[in-house]
């Protein structure tokens, strides 16, 4: 019998190998990722480790208005949208800036080596990289510091001084992520139309004037797709590098909001309360993007999607 | 065709090349001092200084961190984790993302957005750790490798790449009876070395590097990877001698075993990492070329 049964099984079934192939993949999101999104209810919750995640009693909002009212909560997310605006204002230029310098660079060899060396400490991880910092930055042995006191001044508390850690928070950052940030930037450097630098030259226009107003605005594509891609993660401020780097005496500007959920966590195991702290911060995250990602559309065609 | 460079050029030439002299300087120089310092005897390395090269050299630190049992069995864990984590990611990813690349493949688009969700969207910290923990992979390797192995911007990385082959490379091969399974493992793979290795180099990194999960997950100070090891010792600044992770000589201070372990700890990476640069910024290339 040939009918459109059989047609449709006959169909699925030449492609059975391609979805046993998706089969370790799915299974694994569906484990790793999905499952936890579903205990992201325990936000609602009165979590309790003996009854587990579906005996656990319902608490509707409470968890949430315990966050809202509490002193931390407003700390942290204040530190954390400072942290981030900061780290953006500085760490988003920086990478188009060596990219724009690097391109200028003739000599091939040098070039290499110096985006080469950039891309370092992108490949450390944040414990490893604290731990130098902090060697570099240390007020009795530090290079910094010796520098310091060698034109006269007092050493710094870099990392636990409340007037200092931002500073340096971001300062880490940027050394840590320009070199890497850069690639993506030279790549669309890389394919700018040399004829118009031709044509610039002819005008007259030196080397600056060139990069102000051919490599810059051919740039723009690039960089808003890559803005938008960073605007989802503007909660995010850096946990690997601020949890290494912090310490109690700095949480008044330090903590921040996946800080602070890991301490309540983990340190204090209150469970419903980290995973309402997550989910607040998942939410906002998503419409951010969301909304960046449509008026960025409303304005030219360079959209995510 | 010499160009001919005008005075200001030189000018902005001389600067910018002094400039990335000195920005090399800043990336190289942290990591020089901290070799130096886990070389120095106790007196140098605590000392104000340019720490450039050792008066004498003092491996004290070195013979402690070696003698420690622990560096052994972090070292073997942080490989198994990196080998397993690198295999087990790179076979999901490449079988994925060569599934999705077939444009007729029914529900092609719902499973990409399935997989593309994960990207913007997770569970949160609890709810992974509990899940974690409910599976029973608490202080398991697995809780280490299973997790990150499917990972979506990896599996559209690879399903980007093998769309660019084009269908007739498979057709003849298919059409004579061969299974999809043997055409993807005798044809296609083996003309997708390069992003099996862009893959595989950046699961291997993101394995060596990582310390979190082990810190959530790993009790067992036996099981303890590298990473977790150096956070460990990191903390030990305030904690006395007696009850450290490392046997403190009084030949050695805390700094210098820290450092010693950090050594140690990138030298892999530091050894391979001139040669696989390139394969990492590949990546980013082939990635980026979409938008």
């Amino acid at each position: 019998m040939y009918n459109s049964a059989t047609r449709k099984l006959h169909f699925y079934k030449r492609f059975s190998s391609y979805y046993l192939m998706l089969l370790p993949a799915v299974a694994g999101f569906i484990i790793f990722d999905y499952i936890p999104m579903y205990g992201v209810i325990i936000a609602f919750k009165k979590y309790s480790i003996t009854k587990g995640i579906f005996e656990s009693p319902w608490n509707g909002m409470e968890n949430f208005n315990e966050l809202f009212n509490s002193f931390f909560f407003w700390r942290v997310l204040k530190n954390t949208i400072i942290i981030s605006g900061l780290k953006t204002l500085f760490g988003f230029p920086a990478p188009i800036l060596l990219a724009i310098l690097l391109n200028e660079l003739r000599h091939l060899l040098f070039k290499k080596v110096v985006q080469t060396i950039s891309y370092l400490p992108y490949f450390m991880s944040w414990v490893v990289l604290a731990g130098i910092i902090k060697e570099i930055l240390s007020p009795t042995r530090g290079i910094v510091n010796y520098m310091i006191t060698l034109f006269g001044g007092e050493p710094i508390y870099f990392l636990v001084s409340v007037k200092y850690f931002v500073f340096t928070l971001i300062s880490t950052h940027v050394w840590q992520s320009i070199g890497w940030g850069s690639i993506i930037f030279l790549a669309a450097i890389a394919g700018i139309n040399q004829e118009q630098y031709e044509a610039a030259r002819i005008d007259g226009a030196n080397r600056i004037k060139q990069m102000w107003h051919i490599t810059l605005p051919s740039l723009i594509p690039t960089i808003t797709i890559v803005f938008i891609l960073q605007l989802g993660y503007i909660l995010s401020a850096g946990f690997d590098q601020i949890f290494n780097l912090y310490n109690p005496g700095v949480y008044a500007v330090a903590d921040v909001i996946d800080t602070y959920a890991y301490r309540v966590g983990f340190e204090e195991s209150k469970y419903s309360f980290s995973a309402a702290v997550g989910l607040f911060k998942n939410l906002v995250g998503l419409i951010l993007v969301l909304s960046a990602n449509y008026i960025v559309k409303k304005f030219n065609e360079y959209g995510l999607w | 065709m010499k160009i001919r460079r005008e005075k200001s050029g030189r000018v902005f030439d001389f600067f910018n090349y002094g400039m990335m002299i000195v920005l090399s300087v800043s990336f190289l120089y942290p990591f020089w001092n901290l070799l130096i310092i886990s070389m120095s005897s106790p007196g140098e390395a605590n000392s104000f200084g340019f720490h450039l090269f050792p008066e004498e050299f003092n491996f004290r630190a070195y013979a402690q961190v070696f003698r420690t049992e622990l560096i052994y069995s972090s070292f073997y864990n942080t490989f198994i984790r990196t080998i397993l984590g690198c295999l087990i990611t790179v076979a999901i990813t490449i079988f994925a993302g060569y599934a999705l690349a077939k444009r007729r493949l029914p529900f092609r688009n719902i499973i990409t957005l399935f997989m593309l969700i994960t990207i913007f969207f997770s569970g949160g910290l609890i709810p992974v750790y509990l899940n974690i923990r409910n599976l029973g992979l608490i202080d398991s390797v697995w809780a280490l490798v299973l997790p990150g192995a499917a990972n979506a911007w990896y599996i559209i990385l690879a399903r980007n790449f093998l769309m660019t082959f084009p269908e007739e490379l498979e057709e003849s091969a298919l059409m004579d009876g061969a299974s999809p399974f043997k055409v993807a493992i005798k044809i296609i793979f083996p003309l997708s070395m390069p992003i099996i290795a862009v893959i595989g180099l950046w699961a291997s990194v993101y394995h060596w590097n990582a310390w979190f999960d082990a810190l959530i997950y790993i009790r067992d100070k036996q099981k303890y990877v590298l990473q977790l090891l150096v956070y460990q010792i990191m903390l030990q600044e305030s904690i006395s001698r007696d009850t450290s992770l490392v046997i403190m000589h009084r030949d050695t201070t805390p700094q210098s075993i820290k450092a010693t372990t950090i050594i140690i700890t990138i030298a892999p990476i530091l050894l391979v990492y001139p040669f696989a640069q390139k394969y990492f910024v590949k990546g980013i290339m082939v990635g980026s070329v979409k938008g």
